[in-house]
């Protein structure tokens, strides 16, 4: 089922040069109507002219968080007050909030994303939608209420909270499929549990739209298994407009619009290119906004590309699932290097624990990085050959996965450190 | 044969090589009158495994786990050591023709002779052996 099959499934070549006219209008109006993009142009002394092709659109400036930081609330706008229908809000980690505007057809592009996301998730007018993100500043609750509406399913807007009432509401108006973080739905399926009720046998639950926040593989099989139901991955930023595509039932990927974006994926460091499947930070151009232009911003989410066409018919290029942030990156010996990589990696070994510490020193002017990892209980031996081995074994898999060298250190389990929320778990030793 | 009266039950504990660890489990034993009859720690690069035969294993067990302590029991075996020259070399002789390796071994110095720990890969075997070349084992009893 596809919302808008002329779209979604057309020729690479023919989305090209959709996409290609679509840029071309923008970096014209940007370098019009934008004082600051037209400035940062000029800068990279870069005119609309020279953009001739597709591939062109790397020579445009890239844009970053600190951009929209740097021009609160709303100097960067190329909408008068008079044009927005909206303002969302986004808290940042770090100093003042980025405020995103929407004419109404921002709000409208915004929208049929969603249908077709939600249409490629196997979504309809059969069904009965709880959306469970928060309404309000965050653009999570009122982006799904929206493009659920769209393709004409019923929805419950609970909002986040009240979890009780949430899931009464589930079986009572018979929920199909709901939005929410990952983590919550997980909440809500103990919840349920202590309430004597069974999401999978006592719900009409089948479909989990699911965000907002990091999430793995084992993850999504666990709430599958669990809560009898399809979860799927969404993906989306305030800046980008909010939550704007899903992965299809292939569950292979999060299909990104061409016609909507145009998406690269760079290497943080040099801004290059990396090849397809490679991971890198992805970056994108959101081809039709009005109120709040988006040209390369680097959004600092780690993933990687997939150009080919999908087992669902759909031509529009995939991302893979986020397997972490920019600002977490370390660069050992010159090679990228993401905590999130070294977590996964970890997972599948049972001989260790998840928890882990990083400490990068400089050694003989050379970048060593030393892993710190807990040994399980189960797998401790009184050898210490056994213990070696597994040390040994960890530092292959860590490297083999991570592409430089790696130590392992063995530590007890319950010593390293433990973090709530955001974790700190590297130790940086170059910088002092 | 009645094998099990040969069986020494060791407590191996796994320690970070960092100050304090083995202090820490020396005084949690004094703490709880165990006694402490042979003691051994093999160290490794940053961890170490502290080996310990100790007079109410369980209770050490418990307390030390208690702590946190990442511990498990292990069988060995203790050889009385004749105080002659060559003692050890026959030990691993006798062993070693019999096919059974040692894995690995730690003295201590008993009321009447040197007792030679052994962990070994077959300790029935292990213990047939020695008995039958006229070693002599101690019993487990004797650490109680
Ligand atoms: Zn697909």
């Amino acid at each position: 089922m596809y919302w808008d099959s002329k779209i979604e499934t057309m020729e690479r070549e023919e989305l090209e040069r959709l996409q290609y006219r679509l840029l071309k209008t923008l970096v014209y109006r940007l370098y019009s109507f934008s004082a600051f993009y037209h400035r940062r142009m000029e800068e990279a002394k870069v005119h609309p002219d020279d953009v001739k092709t597709l591939s062109d659109v790397t020579k445009l400036p890239f844009m970053f968080k600190r951009d929209l930081r740097d021009n609160y609330p709303d100097k960067l706008f190329m909408a008068t007050q008079e044009d927005l229908v909206r303002y969302h809000v986004s808290s940042g980690t770090t100093g003042k909030p980025t405020v995103v505007g929407y004419t109404a057809n921002d709000l409208e592009e915004w929208t049929v994303s969603l249908a077709r996301a939600l249409t490629s998730c196997g979504l309809g007018t059969k069904d009965v939608i709880q959306v469970s993100y928060g309404y309000g500043l965050f653009t999570g609750g009122l982006g799904l209420h929206y493009g659920a509406e769209r393709i004409g399913a019923t929805v419950i807007p609970t909002s986040v909270g009240g979890t009780e009432r949430q899931i009464e509401l589930m079986q009572d108006l018979g929920a199909t499929a709901i939005c929410c973080t990952p983590s919550y739905l997980l909440h809500m399926g103990e919840a349920a549990e202590k309430m004597g009720v069974s999401i999978k046998k006592d719900t009409k639950l089948k479909v989990g739209i699911l965000g907002a926040e990091p999430w793995t593989a084992e993850m999504r099989t666990r709430i599958q298994d669990w809560l009898g139901i399809k979860a799927y991955d969404i993906y989306g930023t305030s800046e980008l407009s909010g939550p704007l595509f899903t992965e299809c039932t292939e569950q292979n990927g999060i299909h990104i619009w061409g016609d909507f974006a145009y998406t690269e994926i760079v290497d943080p460091k040099t801004g290059e290119h990396v090849g397809d499947g490679e991971k890198g930070e992805l970056t994108m151009t959101i081809l039709k906004k009005e109120a709040l232009p988006i040209v390369r911003y680097r959004i600092g989410d780690i993933t990687g590309m997939e150009h080919e066409v999908c087992a669902c018919g759909r031509t529009h290029p995939r991302i893979t699932r986020i397997t972490g942030r920019v600002d977490d990156m370390l660069i050992i010996r010159g090679i990228n290097v993401f905590p999130s990589q070294i977590e996964h990696t970890l997972m599948g070994i049972p001989e260790v624990g998840q928890h882990f510490q990083i400490v990068v020193d400089r050694k003989h002017e050379l970048d060593a990085l030393l892993v710190r990892v807990e040994v399980k209980p189960e797998a401790f031996s009184d050898k210490i050959t056994d213990l070696m081995k597994i040390k040994e074994m960890v530092a292959h898999r860590l490297g083999a996965a991570l592409t430089v060298n790696v130590d392992v250190e063995l530590a007890e389990p319950g010593s390293l450190p433990r973090f709530e929320g955001k974790a700190k778990r590297v130790i940086d030793r170059r910088k002092m | 044969m009645e094998h099990e009266r040969y069986f020494i039950k060791q407590i191996s504990v796994f320690s970070e090589n960092r100050p304090g660890r083995l202090a820490a489990i020396a005084k949690a034993m004094e703490e709880d009158g165990i006694n402490i009859f042979a003691f051994s720690i093999a160290e490794a690069d940053g961890f170490g495994v502290v080996r310990a035969l100790v007079n109410h294993p369980d209770k050490a067990y418990r307390k030390l786990t208690g702590l946190g302590f990442v511990v498990s029991f292990t069988d060995v075996i203790g050889v009385k050591m004749r105080d002659e020259p060559g003692g050890l070399y026959e030990v691993a002789r006798i062993l070693g023709e019999a096919g059974i390796n040692i894995e690995y071994s730690y003295a201590y110095s008993g009321k009447e002779a040197a007792v030679l720990i052994l962990r070994v890969d077959n300790i029935r075997s292990a213990i047939e052996k020695i008995l039958a070349h006229g070693g002599s084992l101690m019993e487990a009893a004797a650490f109680r």
